[in-house]
């Protein structure tokens, strides 16, 4: 029977020493999808990414990569790529010379030299890279470092890409780049994992995510439920007469001023008040009501970050 | 046209396990990344150059390195420039360039992040492992290869192929000489592949620690200290630096095969207990694990006691084998290797002066040692030995004698320093018919077997 699972993981637990990496983990990611993994430092992300990859077995518990069950270390279906901890490149070698070898290291495509550098040329214009494929990989940024990890892992065509932290040190056109081409290969229907510590990236990117704590999920699925998780958030408020503002917004029920340790303090005339979105909905009517111009309305902490926050139990999170 | 949810099924069904690389690819791949690294370039360009600049200048001064075995020949023959480098190599540079290349292949990775990356990319640890240390052995060789060329090659060009004495004194000509050249540098490589397996150890072991990377030269540079000790020569044998001195027994006639043989044992066993525990922490590493630093701490248990325990076992096995007890260093022994040396050096010395030719049977040279007196025994290492030589010329009822005084170290190695008649070796040059020529008796080495039984007199 076809499975549409690109990763399906039951009770996977791995442990260092007295160290529990991944505790009893049941995870699936639909194929076809940027699936965004995300979790405190020592959440078990890495592992569960080096894993993925046949770095390492779990010590009990099944997983399956691609349809296929993860017995032994390396034994991973093909066309699975990525990278953990860092995109792992030569600094000695050009950009060019990393991927030229990546390939000839693979073989077996049956390509000619000059199908070999057309590849390797086509996959760096992608990332962006082209203008320096002919200069050593030492003197590359680490954004630039990230996206040539990218295109090595992009070269040997994968179903499942497994990515941690591919966007650290990007620009924003580094960002947008990486964002398009992984966008692009979800849609040619192949899976993206990837881990990050940059909410907005996985606001924009993913269709799913999962937030690991402690070695276990604390929660799996699409994106926008995760945000919903927090009922409440911390909302910034700036307005032509913060006197008044307030005034009103002590009328709104469920609507109360922050106590969160996070909210910027009052002295630029912003009030930060805590409450549910329909609370502000109707405080916003309420001062439009009154002919009180707002300027500025957001949440202090964007929503994704907040039910991070709240879910891991971290200090300083909504509460 | 196939929907993104139809490619995502087909995405998921026949994918079939990957297959490790070909080893032959992930050979070439270290490869390039070897030669990729400027420090690599430089080494190998220094020791295409290095040598042959050395031999080239220093054959040219008057001031020779007469501590090394040959060092006062390098104006009379090229080959002997090659034979002195190897000896300078054989101390600590062979270690050093192990150090270089095998203690750093794995470590590499450690410090570049690299690990995960290339497993991903192989999809085989053990692949890995061989795929890195045949290109760290390529390389090594090469290395290895461009010392002896390029002594060689630096001493014949700067003086030119002439014949050199054997450390027993017979005569070696063009012919015997490149045989014996070749042969002498060909006997570093068991030695050298020894620290080469220590260096894969401690890069193992140790990753990006520094200590993984000098362990080939820390292990030789404690056994160089040992060896200047007098320890015993069972002991002696059973160290990889020993066989970095075996081709000394090429340079003999008959030449004295056993140090060779035990040299190469001895370094195929390191090779073999080194590699294996090498590959068995390789192995077994956990690659997920990112707090992995190494089993330095384990490296005394898992590393260094098996290498002990295979030195102790490799010193019973010698001293069982041969009977060899004590430092070898005997006076039986020195007495004979004296003896030979000096008779086929003065058939040498007859043959320059144009004198009427003599063998060595016909000296029936005999060698009577003493070592610091009446109150110390005749036995090991030292500069306070005191020979004289005894000889007879054919047709002659007398008997002709030399005194000498020789220096002889720990390994087997003596400097005979001529004590007089000053006519036989009080005279650091002689008058040839074609001008003045060294004295080949006024000082030389010989070589004292510590394993073989010793026989009195030349054949």
């Amino acid at each position: 029977m076809q499975s549409t699972a690109a990763v399906r993981a039951r009770g996977v637990t791995k442990t260092y020493d007295d160290v529990i990496a991944l505790d009893g983990l049941h995870l699936d990611v639909a194929a076809g999808q940027v699936h965004g993994l995300i979790g405190p430092n020592g959440a078990g992300k890495t592992t569960l990414l080096g894993l993925l990859l046949g770095l390492g077995v779990p010590d009990s518990g099944t997983l399956e990569v691609l349809g296929t069950p993860v017995g032994r270390a390396l034994a991973l279906p093909s066309r699975v790529a990525g990278f953990v901890d860092g995109p792992g490149l030569y600094p000695t070698l050009t950009a060019r010379q990393n991927l030229t070898a990546l390939v000839s290291l693979r073989g077996g495509r049956g390509g000619s030299r000059h199908d070999v550098r057309r590849e390797v040329g086509t996959l760096l214009d992608r990332v962006g890279l082209g203008e320096v494929a002919d200069d050593q990989v030492r003197g590359f940024s680490l954004g630039m470092r990230q996206r040539l990890g990218l295109a090595a892992a992009l070269l040997g065509d994968p179903r499942l890409l497994v990515l941690d932290e591919p966007a650290n040190g990007l620009d924003p056109v580094g960002k947008r780049q990486v964002h398009e081409v992984l966008s692009d290969l979800a849609d040619d229907g192949a899976t993206v994992i990837i881990s990050s510590h940059q909410m907005d990236d996985l606001a924009a990117l993913c269709h799913e995510v999962t937030l690991l704590a402690t070695g276990r999920v604390v929660f799996s699925g699409p994106v926008s439920k995760l945000a919903a998780e927090n009922d409440e958030l911390d909302y910034r408020l700036v307005t032509s007469d913060p006197q008044r503002t307030r005034d009103l917004a002590a009328a709104v029920p469920a609507l109360r001023p922050s106590t969160a340790r996070r909210a910027p303090s009052q002295t630029d005339g912003a009030l930060v008040l805590r409450g549910s979105e329909a609370a502000v909905d109707e405080l916003v009517a309420r001062l439009v009501t009154a002919g009180v111009a707002i300027r500025e309305l957001g949440p202090v902490v964007p929503p994704l970050e907040a039910a991070f926050l709240a879910l891991t139990g971290t200090p300083g999170a909504a509460r | 046209m196939t929907t993104t949810a139809e490619r995502a099924g087909a995405a998921t069904s026949a994918n079939p396990v990957v297959r490790p690389v070909a080893l032959r690819r992930a050979y070439r791949f270290e490869l390039v990344k070897l030669f990729s690294q400027w420090r690599m370039r430089l080494v190998l360009l220094a020791c295409l150059l290095a040598p042959a600049v050395y031999t080239a200048v220093v054959s040219r001064q008057t001031s020779l390195p007469a501590d090394a075995v040959y060092g006062r020949w390098m104006n009379q023959s090229g080959w002997a420039g090659s034979l002195v480098v190897l000896v300078f190599v054989g101390t600590l540079v062979l270690p050093l360039l192990t150090s270089v290349v095998a203690g750093d292949v794995f470590a590499v990775e450690d410090r570049l992040g690299t690990w995960r990356s290339l497993l991903v990319a192989v999809g085989s640890a053990p692949r890995i492992f061989w795929a890195k240390t045949l290109a760290a052995l390529t390389v090594t060789l090469a290395l290895l290869v461009a010392l002896a060329v390029s002594s060689t090659v630096g001493g014949l060009l700067s003086i030119g192929s002439h014949p050199l004495p054997g450390l027993d004194g017979h005569l070696m000509v063009a012919g015997e000489l490149a045989r014996t050249v070749a042969l002498a540098w060909l006997l570093a490589v068991p030695p050298t592949l020894a620290f080469f397996a220590l260096g894969l150890l401690g890069s193992v072991a140790l990753g990006r620690s520094p200590l993984g990377l000098l362990m080939p030269v820390v292990v030789a540079l404690v056994l160089q200290g040992l060896q200047l000790l007098p320890v015993p020569v069972a002991l002696r044998v059973a160290l990889p630096t020993s066989a970095f001195l075996g081709y000394r027994g090429l340079l003999t006639s008959p030449t004295q095969l056993d140090p060779v043989w035990a040299g190469v044992a001895v370094s195929a066993a390191w090779v073999a207990l080194a590699t294996g525990l090498a590959y068995r922490l390789f192995t077994r590493r956990d690659f997920t694990d990112l707090g992995h630093a190494g089993a330095g701490r384990r490296l005394v248990a898992v590393g260094l006691l098996p290498l002990v325990g295979l030195v102790a076992a490799t010193t019973l096995v010698v001293a069982t084998a041969t009977g060899a007890t004590g430092s070898g260093v005997e006076r039986p022994r020195l007495e004979a290797a004296l003896a030979t040396s000096f008779s086929s050096l003065y058939v040498l010395q007859t043959d320059e002066l144009n004198r009427p030719p003599v063998t060595t049977a016909q000296l029936q040279t005999t060698a009577r040692c003493d070592k610091g007196g009446e109150r110390v025994d005749d036995t090991g290492p030292g500069s306070d030995w005191r020979c004289v030589v005894t000889w007879t010329l054919p047709g002659s009822t007398a008997t002709g004698t030399a005194i000498y005084q020789l220096d002889v170290t720990a390994d087997g190695r003596f400097v005979a320093d001529g004590d007089g008649p000053q006519e036989v070796n009080g005279y650091f040059m002689v008058r040839v018919p074609t001008g003045d020529a060294p004295n080949p008796l006024w000082q030389f080495d010989g070589f004292v077997d510590l394993l073989h039984p010793a026989e009195r007199g030349p054949s």
